[in-house]
């Protein structure tokens, strides 16, 4: 039996992995990789609360979670790739047209 | 058998009795779905068709949401469904009629625009009543599943509608900026409800908010050893403040605003700036007032052990309001694409209506709500004025298109002298009363802090006068640079005939607005906060950095 305080550290550590991937990181899909990150280390901790409480509310709310995250990629990727199309770039350092 | 059978019958009544409460986003839902079908059947040049029918959907739900309110007024209670997962009270009905109300006088203002862009699409429509929809959940979601879906919601079909000029770059860059960071301030709202998950054990707000005070004592007895989660709650409550102020676009939050704000159509941008920043504040005073408000004092210690007080809520939200207003104003100062200075002067304005949050009395919670109803109408009509000088090959948005506009449409430019000086907040427009509510709110609570905050806005609130008195030294008093004439649409002149006659009528006789909002603010379970002030207290605020919220318990 794995004790509650590990899922929680991993999850941490995943939700902080990914938050520091979305300021260090240039290329905008490595970007929404680590937003997935940080999603899924939320979803960690949900799951492992859910289990320790013995209550379905949070593994529900993973459920909702996961479907949104799905949603939220569509919509992403398709953004991303109508910016690839007008600038065959990814880079979002390049992605400067509207600055002061 | 039997038992199966009352099951059937107990779900017929609940399904009868919550569909009342669903009504009018069931309509939106149905009108969205139904536009989406009716675009795929229609011309190319006959796309407008789906803008009035999903005018029709606001107006049907419009009405359903009257019959729903007179059912709750007349019961005198509010009415919870769905297993307490959404809450119809007059705090979500009022939320609900700024949002329609936004939502219709976009799509007024979006109709002529599209075709200039060569955009005019169906789902664009359609895409609106969806994040209309989810605003309205919003308002009236009382647990954190509900919030966290329907700000989803609205905020998916947002990022496709910033996006919407498919082969404009500007459009694709705000887009691609505007969703990383909404993606990820989503990403960090929702570890803030996955902790408070964890302290409580529920994601309900009525039963987060009963169980938070014990969770946050200082001596709090975790399976039976005593220990100390007062961190632990400040962590998941900042996290979800920063989510939440994401989505309000206030400092140090705000950096998707001014690009997606510029970069988005013109009529998303007068949407986004005024119908989704005020669904993330009904969702903020949702979770605030009701699921935390036991947080908003100082957290008690135990000076017995030697455990000192933490800081709540109010001296968060109270700084950031501080460095909203003044950065949001003096960054305002020095732009010169009108969408990137009225983008600032909105950051201002999220400053100001975090101040009725923080005022905590009833006032302030009016205050709260009446600025975001009269701001949705001003600052509509604002981009209104924009959109009109949109025309083929002028971008419009650019301070010398508004150059000499008064020898070429004196009505319009009469109407954009009042929307902007109702934003300023002069007398007799709207923005006045709802400045004056906001200000008296923080003056009524005594606190010192409070007052200052006041006296910083009301000096804030002034420097904005420069940059809205920029617009009207353009259209006055400069030669006109651009002699082509302008052709406004006959809804565009609609959508702003609305807006300045609502903007001029709330400034001269705002007694039934403020009657209505003042139900709201009265709705159950919106807690309020008295301020006492301790003559122990009274020393240490004149200490630079000191706890200014002396730590009193909540009265309703």
């Amino acid at each position: 039996m794995v004790p509650l305080s590990w899922y929680l550290g991993l999850s941490a550590l995943l939700f902080t992995i990914g938050a520091m991937g979305v300021f260090i990181k240039r290329n905008t899909i490595t970007i929404f990789l680590c937003i997935e990150l940080m999603l899924n280390g939320v979803n960690l901790t949900l799951v492992a609360l859910s289990g320790f409480f013995g209550d379905v509310s949070g593994q529900l709310f993973v459920f909702m979670v996961i479907a949104v995250a799905a949603a939220e990629a569509a919509v992403g990727l398709a953004i991303i790739i109508s910016i690839f199309r007008n600038r065959e770039s990814l880079n979002v350092d390049d992605a400067d047209t509207l600055k002061l | 058998m039997p038992a199966l059978l009352q099951a059937a019958t107990d779900f017929q009544t609940i399904a009868r009795q919550a569909g009342q409460l669903i009504m009018p986003e069931a309509i939106l839902t149905l009108f969205a779905c139904a536009a989406l079908i009716l675009d795929v059947m229609l011309p190319r040049n006959r796309k407008r068709v789906v803008a009035w029918v999903c005018l029709a959907g606001i107006g049907a739900s419009l009405v359903s949401l009257g019959i729903l309110y007179f059912n709750i007024s007349s019961r005198e209670a509010a009415r919870t469904g769905f297993f307490d997962m959404i809450i119809i009270d007059n705090y979500a009905v009022v939320f609900k009629l700024m949002f329609l109300i936004g939502a219709a006088l976009s799509i007024l203002l979006s109709i002529k625009y599209l075709d200039t862009e060569g955009e005019q699409r169906g789902e664009y429509y359609a895409l609106i009543l969806f994040s209309v929809t989810g605003m309205m959940f919003m308002a009236s979601g009382v647990d954190l599943l509900t919030l966290f879906i329907s700000l989803e919601l609205m905020a998916i079909s947002v990022y496709i509608l910033v996006g919407f000029l498919k082969r404009d770059q500007r459009s694709n860059e705000a887009a691609m900026k505007y969703f990383l960071l909404g993606a990820f301030s989503s990403g960090v709202l929702l570890y803030g409800i996955s902790l408070v998950y964890g302290l409580t054990g529920t994601t309900n707000l009525a039963k987060i908010a009963a169980a938070l005070p014990t969770v946050a004592s200082a001596n709090y007895n975790l399976l039976g050893t005593p220990a100390d989660m007062r961190y632990l709650v400040l962590l998941s409550m900042i996290l979800m403040a920063a989510g939440m102020f994401f989505k309000v676009a206030a400092v140090p939050f705000h950096m998707w605003a001014p690009d997606a704000y510029e970069g988005a159509p013109t009529s998303i941008t007068a949407f986004m700036s005024v119908a989704v920043k005020a669904a993330s504040f009904a969702m903020f005073g949702r979770l605030f007032l009701y699921g935390l408000p036991d947080l908003r004092g100082a957290l008690e210690g135990d000076p017995a052990n030697n455990i000192a007080g933490l800081p709540g809520w109010a001296l968060l939200l109270g700084i950031v309001a501080a460095i909203t207003m003044v950065w949001g104003n003096l960054a305002a100062l020095i732009q010169n694409n009108t969408k990137r200075l009225l983008a600032y002067s909105s950051i201002s304005h999220a400053g100001f209506t975090l101040l009725g949050l923080i005022a905590g009395n009833q006032t302030g919670y009016t205050a709260f709500i009446i600025y975001l109803f009269i701001y949705t109408l001003m600052n509509l009509g604002v981009f209104g004025c924009i959109i009109a000088l949109r025309r083929r090959g002028i971008a419009g948005d650019r301070m010398e298109d508004f150059n000499g506009l008064v020898r070429k449409a004196p009505w319009l430019t009469v109407m954009m002298t009042i929307f902007l000086l109702s934003l300023g907040g002069i007398p007799p427009t709207a923005g006045f009363v709802g400045k004056l509510y906001l200000f008296m709110g923080l003056i009524e609570t005594g606190n010192p802090w409070l007052v200052r905050l006041a006296i910083l806005a009301v000096l804030m609130s002034a420097v904005s006068l420069y940059y809205y008195i920029r617009f009207i030294r353009a259209m006055y008093i400069e030669p006109e640079s651009e002699p082509q004439p302008l052709s406004l649409s006959r809804p565009l002149q609609t959508a702003l005939a609305v807006a300045v006659l609502l903007v001029m009528l709330i400034g001269v006789y705002p007694q039934p607005l403020i009657r209505l909002t003042q139900k709201a603010a009265t709705s159950q379970g919106l807690k309020t906060y008295v301020y006492e002030e301790k003559p122990a207290a009274t020393d240490s605020t004149d200490q630079p950095g000191a706890v200014p919220l002396p730590p009193t318990p909540p009265r309703r």
